[in-house]
């Protein structure tokens, strides 16, 4: 509703997390995005997944949300955990702005789109080309209108 | 102190209210009914109260570890430093955006609370019949409650002290907490 939109940079990929650390939904939203198998993309994500829980617990006060921003010079990633343990990042090219809003909407998305079909069981994948799907692309189509 | 307390009270129950506008209505007519329906089938079904009591409340579960993941979506909330600020949190905003009626919390400790509806949208034609004296018809609540807290890391268990079905003034809640599940890093390694 209220995310202000990417202005510049495009959106790369979408990864979703489930309490577990497994990947539950991917999504490339560019052709620049990285060129990974399902196999690499699943390795990755729940490495990440376990990476962001190391650092959360390097933290010198605790407790905190660990990983938030990743910012690299080829690209850029934003984590944002649910307090329900879910965890959305995303990746972008360098420039980007408003990552955390775009993953605060792609929430309320899975909140509506993904949990209140009956048909859904926690934790497991997300349909591909679902409703969740559309949304998705709808708003990401959206956010790189208005770069 | 208290006036701090009563400032958090009012910014939640202006939260309350907004959330509540901005997600999708129903007829609370067509709610009461469909509620209804399921409740009597259930009865039907199992031909014993004590077992349709057991299935409201898992059902109640069911839609609660769901449905905490939209009201966290939508409501911007902090993280409750208390476990009578997420009474509060659950009264003012989750009982609003869910239901659209306002909720009282009492006795509040850091272990336990109370709720109590004065008003109650899925018992608003029901009169319960004798044989049915003993029936929680609003106990899916108490499972909602259970699965929306069981996903933010608290165990609880609901119970429904009163109703007013039961010839109650008002419908009232009992959630105590049982035990804060905290997630740590285990190294299985595989």
């Amino acid at each position: 509703m209220a995310y202000r939109p990417a202005r510049e940079g495009n959106l790369l990929s979408l990864y979703i997390n489930n309490r577990a650390g497994g990947l539950i939904f991917h999504r490339d939203f560019s052709p620049n995005a990285a060129k990974l198998d399902t196999n690499e993309q699943m390795q990755l994500a729940s490495t990440f997944s376990g990476l962001a829980l190391i650092m959360g617990q390097l933290a010198p006060s605790r407790p905190s949300s660990g990983m938030q921003l990743l910012e690299a010079d080829g690209f850029l990633l934003q984590s944002f955990d649910s307090p329900t343990g879910i965890k959305f990042f995303l990746t972008a090219e360098p420039d980007a702005k408003g990552l955390d809003l775009v993953l605060r909407e792609v929430y309320t998305y899975y909140a509506d789109y993904v949990l209140k079909n009956p048909f859904y069981e926690m934790d497991m994948p997300i349909q591909k080309g679902g409703k969740f799907c559309q949304k998705l692309d709808r708003m990401v189509a959206q956010v790189q209108d208005r770069r | 102190m208290a006036s701090e307390a009563e400032r958090k009270k009012v910014a939640l129950r202006r939260l309350g209210d907004a959330t509540f506008s901005k997600v999708d209505k129903v007829s609370a007519e067509l709610f009461s009914l469909t509620y209804g329906a399921v409740v009597t089938q259930l009865l039907k079904d199992y031909e014993d109260v004590a077992a349709a009591n057991v299935q409201l409340e898992k059902m109640g579960y069911n839609m609660g570890v769901r449905m905490v993941d939209e009201l966290l979506a939508k409501a911007s909330l902090a993280q409750c430093a208390s476990f009578s600020e997420t009474a509060e949190v659950v009264a003012k905003v989750g009982f609003k955006m869910f239901l659209g009626v306002n909720v009282e919390v009492a006795a509040a400790t850091s272990s336990e609370f109370r709720l109590l509806l004065s008003e109650n949208p899925l018992a608003e034609f029901v009169e319960l019949p004798e044989e049915c004296s003993k029936l929680e018809y609003s106990g899916l609540l108490c499972g909602v409650l259970r699965g929306a807290l069981e996903m933010v890391q608290m165990r609880v268990e609901c119970s429904l002290l009163r109703d007013t079905l039961w010839g109650d003034e008002v419908t009232e809640i009992r959630v105590l907490l049982k035990e804060r599940l905290v997630e740590e890093f285990v190294d299985d390694d595989e």
